[in-house]
């Protein structure tokens, strides 16, 4: 927290400052939907982390005494045609899907940062070529593409994340070029190359810190839109490879069993929508909270 | 002497803030009259665009005014409804902006905005108001103005661009015009020029002008009265010419010295200390105090009240008269 | 060479390009500037008086001409040796909130040449920091503030600070008052003027503001349309302005009123607005708008002249 006191010979009063983040974060707590997205995001990545030790069950035992239980003490979600129990299933779903969508954002944003830092920076045919291969990816129907790598290179969990992640780089890389593109040719940068400064300094000090702001709110953004496609891969039944079980395998299997034993869909249906809800109210929230359109 | 036009008595305005109250305007009040031009002079954050734009109702969401009157032709104009003063505003005042750019419609034509305004508030019906439109941008002195009445502003000068403001301000034939630093923007010699078009449009019309100025040059040559803010408050009002020869406020003082002239080249600079406050609660003292020279305790624990001192000149200074006798 | 000057602009051009057009924002220009003098660049908007601060820089490329710093030819040296040059050569701009980078505090910001060139230990660096708030009158607590905290006056000195870390030699100023209050410029200026005494700065000052740059220049280049119209010693200029387009300057200024005339300064004014840099009228630029032309104005271009005592004037009429 900086709290900088400040005045010239006199006349001036002190005036009271709070860090930039205590700002955002006064003004995301006005905003109630964040904030319960908040804590909903956070139940989850919690449920993430320690899925795997508080699940009574491993996702892959099999009770065949009590098939397509409704919820009962010993199933508090119940169970499916196979004896799996849901909760566990559930929990370790989380757990996959947390590996993935983070694997894959993180892998988009790094192409995406390095290169629209790049485009922006460099300008000339370096960014022509680059613009290019976004706006290729940009109309390239990518789900289409995520299929033919998880064919080519299996049902596991790296070549989905690594699918994932090489498809979704192109908004990262948009979004980072114009932003810089927006500062190169100001005075900030300027006066950084008059002291001498190296344009990876520039890069590093000046450009990078700028963007965050908004890098963090598409990182947001991001994450539960490959959520999304993971679960979309699974429904087309090029998900994970069963018995590893993810949203997208639980729903589609409960969608043939649906009129017999709704809580099969209820639960993971229902988690997942949430989750989803619950990233894209933050992801808004986080918007507002760090580029305020005036007022305070 | 007659009725003025426009009298503003005891103005006070606040702005919220997250956590605290600026006091903006304390206690203001000056008056124009008929024909009059009056330079409201002060520095960023003294008030003098918050008080002029408050009086028309345009003032930001966070600000109020708390006290005071501001009355047109003895109507206060702070008591009226939106829809009241949205009849004034352009009718019977005209206002002109520092930037012509943020205020005009990019993506009209120019002359669509001026006719825009004659239309809405009846002045004139449309054949008339397009007639009135090709005359003004003429007197304007826009080269042929039934070609650039189709224009958009961006293909306009920045001196062009103000002078389609001007057009748009007087459309309605204003009793008022306010202008806000209409000349900040510009270059020396396009200043010039505007000044001596705003000039000629008043003698013309009989109008009277409020002009907001931070620049003592173009206050002291194009007005007859000046008013000084400080801190939301009046320092000094005066005749110009009783002002440049006998300016009685330490602050106005300090300021006239802060002015590089040409010719000076040898002179030693005495820049005033500090910079100016921002209240954060209603003055109590000076303002000026913490900077001025002849500062005594008394200035820090009274306020000076607006005073006359001599004739039409008011000061706002325990020790005006020191300073006009000069005993100090 | 004789006399090495500080910094010496030959025939420098500079163009830009604007959706297939050029836009001619430099027309071979020269000047000479020694250490501890000032050299002010004057002209309205459009005349090209930031682009040729640049340029002597080097933040931008010369399209035409060369630039000395010190003898060495900056337009030509590898990058690797210009960025050590740069510790010599500062700027100081008009909007200090805008050179600076919102997300560092002013000590992180005036530290970061230090770190650029790898100088001193983090606790020195930081005792520096203080000491170069305190030059330009700042409290040392000013470190940890962020740009946004403090006033326009402030920021300045804060920008004033940063040029400084280096000990340059030559600073190029960019209308580093203009966005300030009055009373506050003159703090800014005395500032800029005891620094200049203390390390024996060159200063190149640009301002559209006569009187300021009167006041603080030694020499001064008047520019119009990327050209410069007139050059003369800071005296020589006011006391004997021979260009038409200096004269219209001065003309300009309003002054406050003498206290003893009863006169007011008559409102005249020059005709028409500077022409567009895209196609700078033939013959002598400012032909369209001078009050003296003649035919040889709308055709030859008048060369620059010495009228006397190194007072240099692009006019045909001029004497």
């Amino acid at each position: 927290m900086a709290v900088a006191t400040v005045s010239t010979q006199s006349g001036a009063k002190p005036k009271r400052s709070r860090s930039q983040f205590a700002q955002a974060w006064r003004r995301y707590r006005r905003n109630y939907l964040a904030v319960g997205g908040l804590i909903w995001v956070i139940i989850f990545l919690i449920a993430g982390i320690i899925g795997p030790w508080i699940a009574p069950y491993s996702y892959s035992h099999t009770d065949f005494l009590n098939v397509n239980s409704p919820p009962t003490w010993q199933h508090i979600m119940g169970t499916d045609n196979l004896g799996h129990d849901m909760y566990s299933e559930i929990l370790w779903s989380i757990r996959f899907a947390l590996e993935i969508a983070f694997g894959a954002t993180l892998v988009s944003f790094v192409i995406g940062i390095v290169l629209g830092l790049w485009a922006g920076m460099k300008g000339g045919i370096v960014d022509q070529i680059i613009m290019r291969l976004v706006d290729f990816m940009g109309a390239f129907p990518t789900f289409f593409f995520d299929l033919l790598l998880v064919v080519k290179f299996g049902r596991g969990m790296g070549p989905i994340l690594m699918a994932i992640g090489i498809t979704g780089w192109a908004g990262y890389a948009r979004l980072i070029r114009g932003l810089v593109l927006s500062m190169r040719k100001g005075d900030m940068v300027e006066a950084a190359t008059a002291l001498g400064a190296s344009q990876m300094h520039i890069a590093r000090r000046y450009l990078l810190p700028n963007v965050m702001n908004q890098m963090a709110v598409s990182l947001a953004f991001g994450i539960p839109n490959d959520l999304t496609v993971m679960a979309g891969l699974s429904i087309v039944g090029m998900g994970l490879r069963p018995p590893m079980p993810s949203f997208g395998n639980l729903v589609a299997q409960a969608g043939s069993m649906m009129l017999g034993f709704p809580w099969m869909m209820y639960f993971p249906a229902g988690i997942f929508a949430l989750t989803l809800l619950s990233y894209l109210f933050m992801a808004d929230g986080l918007s507002e909270a760090l580029n305020p359109r005036g007022g305070d | 002497m007659a009725g003025h036009l426009f009298e503003v008595d005891n103005l006070n305005i606040e702005f919220r803030r997250s956590d605290d109250k600026v006091y903006a305007v304390n206690g203001v009040s000056f008056s124009i009259g008929e024909g009059g031009t009056l330079g409201i002079v002060g520095e960023s954050g003294s008030g003098k665009s918050v008080t002029m734009m408050s009086c028309i109702g345009l003032i930001r969401s966070n600000g109020t005014v708390k006290a005071g009157t501001a009355k047109f032709e003895g109507h206060d104009l702070l008591k009226m409804n939106r829809k009241q003063l949205e009849h004034i505003r352009g009718l019977e005042i005209g206002v002109i902006f520092q930037d012509p750019m943020t205020s005009l419609n990019p993506l009209m034509r120019i002359g669509d905005q001026i006719m825009e305004g004659m239309i809405e508030h009846h002045y004139a019906t449309p054949r008339d108001a397009f007639d009135r439109t090709i005359n003004l941008l003429g007197e304007m002195g826009i080269p042929e103005p039934k070609t650039r009445f189709r224009n958009y502003p961006h293909e306009f000068s920045g001196g062009m661009r103000q002078r389609i403001m001007i057009a748009m301000a007087l459309a309605c034939e204003p009793k008022l015009l306010i202008a806000d630093e209409p000349t900040t923007a510009l270059d020396v010699t396009v200043q010039m020029q505007i000044l001596a078009l705003l000039k000629e449009q008043q003698e013309k019309k009989n109008m009277s002008i409020a002009m907001i100025t931070h620049d003592f040059g173009v206050a002291t040559n194009f007005c007859d009265k000046i008013v000084v803010l400080y801190a939301g408050q009046v320092m000094e009002v005066a005749e110009t010419k009783e002002f440049i020869r006998r300016p009685a406020h330490p602050y106005t003082i300090g300021l006239k010295n802060s002015i590089i002239e040409v010719g000076q080249r040898d002179r030693a600079l005495k820049p005033i200390p500090g910079m100016a406050p921002t209240l954060t609660s209603p003055p109590t003292s000076c303002s000026f105090a913490d900077r001025c020279p002849l500062v005594t305790d008394r200035c820090r624990n009274e306020l000076p009240v607006l005073r006359q001192v001599d004739g039409n000149h008011m000061v706002a200074c325990h020790r005006a008269e020191e300073v006009l006798n000069h005993a100090v | 060479m004789p006399s090495e000057h500080l910094l010496q602009v030959e025939n420098v051009s500079k163009r830009f390009r604007v959706r297939g057009k050029t836009l001619h924002a430099v027309e071979n220009v020269s000047f000479n500037l020694d250490s501890g003098k000032t050299l002010g660049l004057v002209g309205e908007s459009g005349s090209g008086k930031s682009t040729l601060g640049r340029v002597a820089l080097r933040l931008l490329d010369a399209d035409g001409g060369r630039v000395l710093f010190q003898g060495h030819d900056i337009g030509r040296i590898p990058k690797k040796q210009l960025r050590e040059l740069r510790r010599d050569m500062q700027v100081i701009f008009q909007d200090p909130q805008a050179s600076l980078n919102p997300r560092m505090t002013v000590g992180a910001a005036i530290e970061d040449a230090y770190v650029i060139h790898k100088i001193g230990t983090k606790s020195d660096r930081q005792q520096r920091v203080e000491d170069l708030l305190q030059r330009v009158g700042l409290p040392p607590s000013a470190a940890n503030a962020y740009p946004h905290e403090l006033s326009g006056g402030q920021l300045q000195r804060v920008g004033i600070a940063r040029a400084l870390t280096l000990d340059p030699k030559l600073i190029v100023c960019d209308e580093v008052i203009s966005a300030l209050d009055v009373s506050i410029q003159m703090q800014v200026i005395q500032l800029l003027k005891e620094l200049q005494k203390e390390r024996n700065l060159g200063y190149i000052f640009i301002s559209h503001n006569l009187a300021v740059v009167e006041y603080i220049s030694d020499e001064i280049a008047v520019l119009y349309l990327g050209e410069v119209v007139e050059h003369a010693a800071a005296e020589d200029l006011f006391k004997k302005p021979s260009h038409p387009y200096t004269q219209v300057l001065l003309q300009s200024i309003l002054k406050v009123p003498d206290p003893q005339s009863e006169t007011t300064q008559a409102l005249m004014h020059i005709k028409g607005e500077i022409p567009s840099p895209f196609s700078p009228p033939p013959g002598c630029t400012f032909h369209p708008r001078c009050p003296f032309a003649q035919d040889i104005c709308r055709t030859k271009k008048p060369e620059p002249r010495d009228i006397g005592h190194g007072h240099v004037v692009s006019c045909h009429f001029a004497e």
